[in-house]
This record gives structure tokens, C-alpha cells and sequence, in this order.
């Protein structure tokens, strides 16, 4: 089955049913997504698909033929991920793969309001957020000029 | 493909359906794909009626200025449902099909009086949304049919909606409620027993200016809260009776 992954024609053979997670872990080594509830809960498995955040737990491989998915290592090096290590928004860093795909779906210059919003489905244990969205807002405004690469779909 | 080997579940954004698979608890096995079918992603008027393709995500509703301009109290529904992750992929069909009394539009869709579209290789009809449900999780949905679409009248009046769960985001509801404040008022639960319900004993005591101690005390009657994981049949009848409160001191006529 053909779709787009981080950027790249990709053709992979896999059950239709599989979970979309266990595809790009598994079928196409790609780790960085990370499976936390299995239940849509915690949003440590977040990926894009067509610009949008969607738990990949909770996705059939059947439906991202022909889409574009963006994971973790697509976005490698990028302002977010620079932003999180300077302002410590990961500990334990099993979130952090989700987050950053989450904050990513987000526009310039978010308010305080968004990013609660943007990243509610996003449980993190460690962090108490603050640091999250101190990185998020850090890197966004400095992304205002060269907007980042993906946005959200509309 | 209908009539071979057993039935064929249909399959949406798949945010309740995989939460089963992923539990070991489904068992079907044999799936309708509806994701791809692009006409069910309208929203447009039909006539008086605002016409919701069942594939509308909760974000489609968010977003529609039609949705919000006639129908904010489902926006506001619709927000509140998981995050944004599953606000992108949630379907309102998926919502209405999978009949969780929970389910946060139901309320909603109880309250507007809606009409639920269903079609099948030969046929289409037109259900009352407030006769959909026969039971716990069982709807008058024939094998042979699916839902295409929502057609929700023009509500004249205040809308108003509220869900208490145990925290803001990420909850499914202890109580939900979806009211218009007109001249015959609509009162609609979800969570307070096996199906959505109308609460047309408390809504015949507000129309009839009997006051809302009257209107309460007739809640009570239109209610079968019980106790489960999420909250007891206790805590659910006072927010049940605090939320109809809260909906008339602020919904104004």
C-alpha cells in the first residue's frame, strides 16, 4: 500500500486492520512513536496525517493510503525539538514524540489557550506542563518569520 | 457482499471501534471502510434543514460556520470530546451508531429534534433521532443499513450545553446536558440512563410556568441514573437537577 511518509513515497505490505502505530514501528522502524494507553487516552502515540494530529493507536493502516504521514523522525532537528531541550520539556520522555507532533499542528504564536487546547489529548507525568509550553511558545515565536514545515490541514 | 459470511461492521474514524480491537474485546471480523466516501464529509442546507454528512468530524463541526451560526450547542459538544486527536478523526455517525449513552452529541441532537438518514442498497429513510435508540447500545438500524447523514431543523430559541466529567479535557461525561430555553423548552441527558433521554416531564413543568423546583422535581421522574465506574446514581441526579438550575437561571428566553 502507497502513501507519504515524511515526505518520501513509501509502498508497504501490511494488514489492512494493523494499527497504524504498529506499522511504523514495527514494518517501518521507525521507534520515535511511542504507544502509551492503547486507547486513544494519553496521545503518546500522536502522528500527522495530512497535517492533522491523530493517535495512531487508534488508526487502520487502511485509511492513510494515499495520505501523507509526518512521525517524529520527519521532523528531525527542528525548532520544537531544539525549543524542548532548552527549556527541559521532557523528563522521562515518553511523551515527548506525541507532544511535539501535537504542537506541531499548531499556528504561529499560539496563545496560552491553544496550546492547553492543541495539546489536552497529550498526558505528560513528569513535566506539569510548564516547561511544554514554555519550549512550544519559545519555538514558535522564533518560527514566526520562516513558518514551520507543516501546519495544520484546513 | 451483504448477504455472505456474517455481518459487516462498519468502520468510521475508529475511536470507539479500536479502542475494542486493541482491548481483544471485538470480535467482529469482517469491516466496512467508510473513510474514504467523501460525500459523507458535507455540510450544507437542505431546504430548512442544516444536513450533516455522517463522516463530519467533531473538528468539521468545529470549523463550519453553519454548524456554529444554527447549531453552537453542538460545537460546543464537539469540543469537549477527547482531545484534538480524536476531535480529527471522531465521526458524529460514529458517535450516533456506537449508542454509547455518554455519547456527547446525543444530547444534542435530542434537544434539535434531529432526523437521522438512513440508507440501504434499495431504500433511504428518515428516523426521528428520539426513536434511534430501542435500548442499551441497540438501535431500530437494520443490518442492511447505514447512517449517511443528520438533518437537524432550525432551533429557535437559547441553546445551551454543559458536560461534567472528572476533569475539563480527556473525559467521558458523569451527566451531560443539552437545553433550548424557548417557549416550549427542550431538555435533553445523556449518562442518566440506558439511552439518551428527553425529559418531557420537566420540560411540560417549565412550559407550563410551573417554576424550576417543579421543573426538578419532575427531572427525577424523566431519569434513571445508576451507579457504575464513573460516578454513582446519587452524584448523577443532583448534577442532573444542579445543571437544569444552572441552564435556566442562564439561558435567557
Amino acid at each position: 500500500m502507497q502513501f507519504t511518509l515524511n515526505g518520501r513515497e513509501v509502498d508497504v505490505e501490511a494488514h489492512p486492520m494493523r494499527r497504524l502505530l504498529d506499522v511504523l514501528r514495527e514494518d517501518c522502524t521507525l521507534t520515535g512513536t511511542k504507544e502509551g494507553c492503547g486507547e486513544g487516552e494519553c496521545g503518546a502515540c500522536t502522528v500527522l496525517v495530512d497535517g492533522q494530529a491523530v493517535v495512531s493507536c487508534l488508526v487502520p493502516f487502511a485509511q492513510v493510503e494515499g495520505r501523507d504521514v509526518r512521525t517524529i523522525e520527519g521532523v528531525d532537528a527542528h525548532a520544537l525539538q531544539r525549543a524542548f531541550m532548552d527549556h527541559v520539556g521532557a523528563q522521562c520522555g515518553i511523551c515527548t514524540p506525541g507532544m511535539i507532533m501535537a504542537a506541531m499542528a499548531l499556528g504561529p504564536d499560539p496563545t496560552r489557550t491553544q496550546m492547553q487546547e492543541a495539546l489536552a489529548g497529550n498526558l505528560c507525568r513528569c513535566t506539569g506542563y510548564e516547561a511544554i509550553f514554555r519550549a512550544i511558545s519559545a519555538a514558535k515565536r522564533a518560527s514566526r518569520k520562516t513558518p514551520l514545515g507543516v501546519e495544520a490541514a484546513t | 457482499m451483504l448477504r455472505d459470511d456474517g455481518p459487516l461492521v462498519p468502520l468510521a474514524g475508529a475511536t470507539d471501534l479500536y479502542v475494542a480491537l486493541n482491548f481483544g474485546t471485538l470480535t467482529a471480523t469482517r469491516f466496512l471502510d467508510l473513510w474514504p466516501l467523501e460525500p459523507l464529509r458535507r455540510i450544507e442546507m437542505r431546504g430548512e434543514m442544516l444536513s450533516l454528512g455522517a463522516l463530519v468530524t467533531y473538528t468539521g463541526l468545529t470549523r463550519s460556520r453553519l454548524v456554529r451560526q444554527r447549531l453552537p450547542m453542538l460545537v460546543e459538544a464537539a469540543r469537549l470530546v477527547g482531545g484534538i486527536q480524536i476531535q480529527n478523526r471522531g465521526t458524529i455517525g460514529g458517535n450516533i451508531a456506537n449508542g454509547s449513552p455518554a455519547g456527547d452529541t446525543l444530547p444534542v441532537f435530542a434537544a434539535a429534534e434531529a432526523i437521522v438518514v438512513a440508507r440501504s442498497v434499495g431504500a433511504e429513510r428518515r428516523i426521528p433521532f428520539v426513536d434511534f435508540y430501542s435500548g442499551y447500545r441497540a438501535t431500530v438500524l437494520r443490518p442492511d443499513e447505514l447512517i449517511v447523514a443528520i438533518e437537524v431543523p432550525a432551533v429557535h430559541g437559547h441553546q445551551w450545553f454543559r458536560k461534567v466529567g472528572t476533569r475539563a479535557a480527556q473525559a467521558i461525561s458523569k451527566v451531560v446536558i443539552a437545553a433550548v430555553r424557548a417557549d416550549s423548552p427542550r431538555v435533553a441527558l445523556g449518562s442518566v440512563g440506558p439511552v439518551v433521554v428527553r425529559a418531557r416531564r420537566a420540560e411540560q413543568a417549565l412550559a407550563a410556568g410551573q417554576g424550576i423546583d417543579a421543573a426538578v422535581a419532575a427531572l427525577e421522574t424523566d431519569i434513571q441514573p445508576i451507579d457504575d465506574v464513573r460516578s454513582t446514581a446519587e452524584y448523577r441526579s443532583v448534577v442532573a437537577a444542579n445543571l437544569l438550575r444552572q441552564f435556566w437561571m442562564q439561558a435567557t428566553g
